[in-house]
């Protein structure tokens, strides 16, 4: 009984005094902005907004309500999360292995890059990116074309678009190759486990997601043309590009920053989990006669990963937070369009906060989920 | 008995209650800023975070411009010394947090008084020190010499948290003209980008756009289109809830212009004890107990005449001197056409 007691007594203690805390906090505020006449609520969230947003991936305007302008915010915040992810990805894994080379060259330039990045503050990148860079990139009327149909300019990157015909065979062929890619590369892991005979599945796959596409576009109707950029003057020296795609210069210094700097941190979790992989697996492996692609795909990846997840599942959360310094150079994200312009206009400061924190914590969480169910995927599973 | 004598402490107790209330209504005379900033010894202002003329601080951290001379005023009125404030730097998107939430006590930040502002989120606005409106400005070299040569396409540089957003979209809304809208958190950014190109046009309040075009890396370039959209009377706020602290900042802005209006200034403020008009008397403190209303002294609006000038002198020193907007335009006198008219301190 005693025992227990002295169990249970300090959580009880830890739990009342967190409690005591928010309360206390709650109560605070409550009282606070009872005084000044401040109320609460979230009812703002359905009226009009009344402002505009630069750049959104879903139809908006100042006509729209709160919430909607927080979906805006929301998913830009998203979108450059997942391209930065992917660029950061592909850049670190590049790195760190670069970092392994016995080239010098590669080697030294690897870790020259990794140093220079990873040492200067985020904030100050983006601002280079941003204000450096950005001065220096034609005025629309003076940019070269990059392959006849791109433009780089001051106003952002000009691109041309897609304009398909019979687009839902296009995306139905795709589908079909990659669940025919699934079904050979089980059938594949059968016959060798049954036979020993290795079917050369990454050939295959290569050729089926470019034959299938193609296939629609020979005989299933699929047409693509493209919308080139046209340039528009609009006064005696102020011009902008018509049509196609434009990519605000904000997004993409915002990607730039964020990637190269999350990159470097990714390259250095790569190269300890390769280097955390013992000299002798490799050796060992080599010694049964694999060859150095399989040894690196059979036998060093798979130990290696499980040392390079867990913190580079931190780094893509850094990236997805790191993302909100977007408000200081007008990319409009959910710092910048709600907690920015939409707490400003309505003075809702408590529950902007609040819901712009709760959606930060549910952004990390999810990504967090998503890591360890990977992270464990691939963790030795003891038989 | 006993029910007689619970009933009279019942009573006693009520009249007791009833008497601290009143003594307590007393005491509230002097409001809970005001003892705390005389407590504290300096006034606690928030202003920009550099908008030549308004507020802006120099290279050994003084601040100068007539929002700045706002808070001046207040400490001088308050404290007997107008540098006894302290000043904090705000975004426009942190300026009114920093009033509701206690850190600041008066919000002197080329503020725009809107109905929304002043019922919904516990703010007061005291009056207006600065009549503006919102204008845009443009590239020389564009051509662009009016805002109906605006064409679909058009980008337009801003600051984020502030009316000129709101109103940009009116604007354009109205003219059916489709814009690219670039909102920045600071003024500075917003500079650096237009500058560099990013934006065909420039917009928010006619005397910011003026004051900025002075921090543009070749001012000559640039032009401040003649339309005016929108109405922003520009004035310093107080947290709601203190009637006698918004009595005293609201009053100190008063004194200001109302001596300039019976031609006090900081020179001849002593001289005018002496005047023949009553009205000059009051405000020099030489008549009347103008003061004790806020629990103050007399000499209190004596002290902001001679420590921080007429509202003229504020404007000539602060904006037409330094070539900001020499023309005072609506921030002239109602007596030689502007419309500047207070009521009359008595």
């Amino acid at each position: 009984m005693n025992f227990k007691l002295k169990d249970i007594v300090p959580q009880l203690i830890t739990v009342t005094a967190v409690v005591l805390v928010f309360g206390f906090f709650t109560y605070n505020a409550q009282i606070n902005m009872e005084n000044r006449g401040i109320d609460f609520g979230y009812g703002f969230l359905s009226q009009e907004s009344s402002f505009d947003v630069q750049f959104s991936l879903i139809e908006y305007d100042g006509s729209h309500s709160y919430f909607r302008a927080y979906l805006v915010g929301l998913l830009n915040t998203i979108l450059v999360s997942v391209i930065g992810i992917i660029i950061a990805t592909i850049l670190g894994v590049i790195v760190g292995v670069a970092r392994l080379s016995p080239n010098y060259l590669i080697n030294k330039f690897a870790a020259f890059y990794v140093e220079f990045f990873r040492n200067i503050p985020l904030l100050l990148q983006i601002f280079f990116w941003y204000f450096a860079a950005l001065r220096a990139l034609p005025l629309p009327q003076d940019a070269e074309a990059i392959f006849g149909v791109f433009f780089l300019t001051i106003k952002g990157l000009y691109v041309p678009a897609f304009i398909w015909q019979n687009f839902s065979v296009f995306f139905y062929s795709i589908i079909a190759a990659i669940i025919a890619i699934i079904v050979i590369r089980i059938h594949a892991k059968r016959v060798q486990e049954n036979q020993g005979k290795q079917i050369p599945v990454f050939l295959i796959s290569i050729g089926l997601i470019f034959i299938l596409p193609l296939l629609s576009f020979l005989i299933g109707g699929v047409g693509i043309s493209f919308e080139v950029p046209v340039l528009k003057q609009l006064a005696t020296t102020s011009f902008i590009y018509e049509g196609g795609v434009s990519l605000p210069p904000e997004l993409i210094a915002l990607t730039l920053s964020l990637s190269l700097y999350t990159a470097t941190f990714i390259a250095e979790c790569v190269r300890a989990g390769i280097q955390g992989v013992g000299k002798g697996q490799k050796e060992a492996a080599a010694s049964i006669g694999l060859t150095p692609n399989q040894v690196l795909k059979l036998v060093i990846m798979p130990q290696a990963l499980r040392i390079i997840i867990p913190p580079t599942t931190n780094q893509y959360l850094n990236l997805t937070k790191n993302s909100s310094l977007a408000a200081a150079i007008a990319y409009p994200d959910l710092v910048l369009v709600f907690a920015g312009t939409a707490l400003m206009q309505t003075g809702k400061a408590i529950e902007i906060v609040s819901i712009t924190m709760f959606t930060y914590l549910t952004l990390s969480i999810s990504i967090s989920l998503l890591m360890n169910w990977y992270n464990k995927k691939i963790a030795i599973q003891e038989k | 008995m006993f029910k007689y004598l619970k009933q009279l402490t019942s009573l006693v107790a009520m009249v007791a209650v009833l008497f601290t209330f009143t003594t307590e209504s007393m005491a509230a005379k002097k409001s809970k800023t005001l003892k705390n900033t005389q407590k504290k010894g300096f006034v606690r202002c928030g202003v920009s975070q550099g908008l030549p003329g308004f507020s802006n601080a120099d290279a050994a951290g003084n601040w100068t411009g007539i929002d700045v001379d706002v808070c001046r005023a207040v400490a001088a009125a308050v404290l007997g010394d107008a540098n006894k404030v302290k000043f904090t730097p705000l975004s426009a998107k942190e300026r009114f947090t920093a009033l509701t939430s206690g850190e600041i006590d008066i919000l002197s930040r080329n503020t725009t008084w809107t109905l929304s502002r002043d019922a919904d989120i516990g703010l007061t606005f005291v009056g207006v020190n600065f009549y503006d409106g919102q204008g845009f400005m443009v590239r020389k070299s564009s051509g662009i010499t009016s805002t109906s040569q605006f064409k679909d396409g058009i980008s337009a540089c801003t600051n984020i948290g502030t009316t000129t957003e709101l109103n940009m979209r009116d604007f354009f809304n109205s003219k059916g003209i489709k814009y690219e809208p670039v909102a920045f958190e600071k003024a500075d950014e917003v500079v650096a980008a237009y500058d560099a190109g990013r934006c065909d046009t420039y917009t928010t309040d006619k005397s910011g756009l003026a004051a900025q075009r002075t921090k543009m890396s070749n001012p000559d370039e640039h032009i401040v289109l003649p339309e005016t959209v929108s109405k922003e009377p520009l004035g310093p706020v107080v947290r709601q809830g203190d009637s006698v602290w918004e009595d005293i900042v609201r009053w100190s802005l008063n004194t200001m212009i109302e001596a300039e209006e019976y031609g006090i200034t900081s020179a001849n403020a002593d001289m005018m004890k002496t005047s023949d008009n009553p009205a000059i008397k009051r405000l020099v403190g030489a008549e009347g107990e103008l003061g004790a209303a806020f629990g103050l002294d007399n000499d209190w609006s004596l002290r902001i005449i001679k420590q921080v000038g007429n509202y003229g002198e504020s404007y000539k020193r602060n904006i037409a001197d330094t070539g900001i907007l020499p023309d005072r335009g609506p921030n002239e006198l109602w007596t030689k056409g502007g419309i500047l008219y207070v009521p009359p301190a008595r």
